[in-house]
């Protein structure tokens, strides 16, 4: 392997990657609804400084501005057409920083979710949703990225349609998946059904993991339920910054840097190679948790109840995994042949 | 499928075990299966309302309280619903027809620069299944779609659903404007979304913050049994 990501691995036993690109851009002037994709050809210095952000609280690893770049999301602005091209731009302004930084800062090409159902209980196709990655990936490609970076996903077809896509773009990537239901993802996959779908594709990614979700405590369960599988495989934690709250017109969201640095140590604990926040972490909190990882030593593996002292309660009982494994369902009395 | 276990006829099932085999059907996701159920309880003279409440809406209630629980995901659900929608294809015109008694009707729809639909879509679907009358305004509504609707659609409920804490914020625009033209307390306002909580809901003046889909169609139930409680009262 020959791409930064993986060099950069072989070296470091821990990696830190970015926080939040939403969060950050409103705090530029972003407004609501408008696909922050624009930005990197109308506004290319803030998302300089976006990315620049990262870099400078110590990040090895940011994401580009591009989690909405494909045509799916694009369409709803009415630029379906656009999403290779402000995919490359995203990637290039990523090069130009990553370049000028002085050291080996891996620029990871997101790919977010296309935000349509798979057939056949949705439109999506599994062919559709291949060329709308293979899109993306080539235009992030273009860019200079030096991995692809698949985000936020919940359906299983979605992360092997992206899985595909990439290898038709002939680039190695890492993918994580949003477990935001009782522990799962929306779809109803849990930490070890994703270990097993992962393993199980011809071009597996370099990482993979879990991304923003609820807290940073349920996060850390699905890191343990990844490890707890028996991965070898580099795993991603990137949580976000505690809950949103609505303050005078605003929403903020309450995890302190403190909790972040917290965090951070406690990801590397569970199992977690590289470690980054999700929305609502700001440069403060990189910096927390950039401290916490460099400074502190590492300690065992915490159990659920060592988490939740430190990170708060859990938004769920279980997690579907363990014990819990296919427990609940009703039998129905019959099928039918 | 499995070899002990053998085909049912469903002509052949009485009422009341029929209608626990349309429970279970539901909650497999069996549309055909269903149409069948719906179509033979027309034929032994069921109201269609019947049908509707006792059967559908009693087997949607089970998949929902299996969702809130965090048994069935969303895949199970929108098979269910799938299959609900088959039966209701089927009653609808009867129940215009007969005049039957609404549960309730509902204006749905994603805020301005919010373009996220699958949880508002869950929604729409599931109070749909739970027997209400469900008009979907779909993505990046912005206040005038919503006042529109509810001036042209005469709802009993306005929901809002905001997936992105940056679109949040809208929720509260069109409450205010709502309170601003004398209309807030004619509708009840849910409103949902991943990043949402209670607390939001209260800050913003919504009747309520549905945490998921079935959550949504049991606020709905309660606030509707409430409100017809006070016109009786």
């Amino acid at each position: 392997m020959t791409n930064a990501l993986s060099r950069l691995l072989e070296t470091r036993d821990w990696l830190m990657a970015d926080g939040a690109t939403g969060t950050n851009l409103f705090n530029m002037g972003l407004s609501s609804g408008d696909a922050p994709e624009m930005w990197n050809e109308e506004h290319p210095d803030r998302i300089k400084k976006l990315y620049k952000f990262a870099v400078d609280a110590g990040s090895d690893i940011f994401l580009t501005n591009s989690f909405g770049g494909n045509a799916a999301r694009l369409k709803l602005h009415g630029a379906e057409k656009r999403a290779r091209e402000l995919s490359r731009i995203s990637a290039e302004l990523g090069r130009e920083v990553a370049d000028a930084s002085g050291r080996t800062v891996v620029v990871a090409g997101s790919v977010g979710p296309t935000g349509e159902i798979f057939a056949p209980m949705g439109p999506l196709t599994h062919a559709a949703a291949v060329e709308i990655f293979h899109e993306q990936a080539e235009g992030l490609k273009e860019g200079g990225a030096d991995v692809l970076w698949l985000e936020t996903i919940s359906a299983p077809e979605e992360y092997k349609a992206a899985a595909e896509a990439f290898a038709l773009a002939d680039m190695p990537w890492c993918g994580t998946m949003s477990f935001d239901t009782a522990g799962r993802t929306m779809m109803g996959v849990t930490s070890a059904a994703m270990v097993d779908m992962v393993e199980k594709l011809p071009n597996p990614p370099i990482a993979f993991g879990a991304n923003c979700g609820v807290g940073a405590s349920d996060l850390l369960r699905t890191v343990l339920g990844f490890a707890a599988h028996g991965t070898e495989r580099p795993i991603i934690a990137k949580g976000n910054a505690g809950i949103p709250k609505y303050h005078d017109g605003h929403i903020h969201y309450d995890g302190t840097p403190e909790l972040m640095a917290e965090y951070a140590v406690l990801a590397r604990d569970s199992g977690a190679t590289i470690i980054g926040g999700c929305c609502g972490t700001m440069p403060e909190h990189l910096e927390a948790m950039h401290k916490a990882l460099t400074e502190r030593p590492r300690g065992p593996r915490p159990s659920l109840e060592d988490i939740t002292a430190k990170l708060g309660g859990f938004s769920s009982a279980s997690d579907g995994t363990g014990e819990d494994a296919g427990a609940g369902r009703r039998t129905s009395r019959r099928r039918r042949g | 499928m499995s070899e002990d276990q053998d085909d049912i006829i469903l002509s052949e099932l009485n009422d009341e075990e029929l209608v626990e085999q349309m429970f279970d059907d539901l909650y497999d996701g069996l549309k055909e299966e269903i149409e069948e159920g719906v179509n033979i309880l027309l034929e032994r003279g069921w109201e269609p309302y019947r049908i509707l409440t006792e059967a559908l809406v009693g087997g949607m209630t089970v998949v929902g309280a299996d969702f809130r629980d965090g048994i069935l995901f969303v895949p199970e659900v929108l098979l269910a619903a799938n299959a609900m929608k088959g039966g209701m294809a089927i009653l609808k015109p009867l129940l215009a027809e007969t005049g039957a008694p609404r549960m309730g009707k509902m204006v749905i729809g994603t805020v301005k620069g919010d373009i996220h639909d699958i949880g508002k879509n869950l929604v729409a679907m599931m109070m749909e299944g739970a027997g209400f009358e469900v008009v979907d305004l779909g993505i990046n509504n912005d206040v005038d779609a919503y006042l529109g609707a509810l001036e042209s659609e005469q709802p009993d409920i306005l929901g809002m659903s905001a997936l992105l804490t940056t679109t949040m914020p809208y929720m509260k625009t069109v409450i205010d404007t709502l309170a601003e033209r004398g209309l807030r307390d004619e509708y009840i306002v849910l409103v949902g979304g991943a990043p949402l909580n209670e607390e939001f809901g209260k800050a913003i003046g919504a009747d309520a913050y549905c945490r998921d889909a079935a959550v949504a169609v049991e606020t709905a139930k309660s606030f509707i049994a409430r409100k017809h409680n006070q016109m009786s009262a």
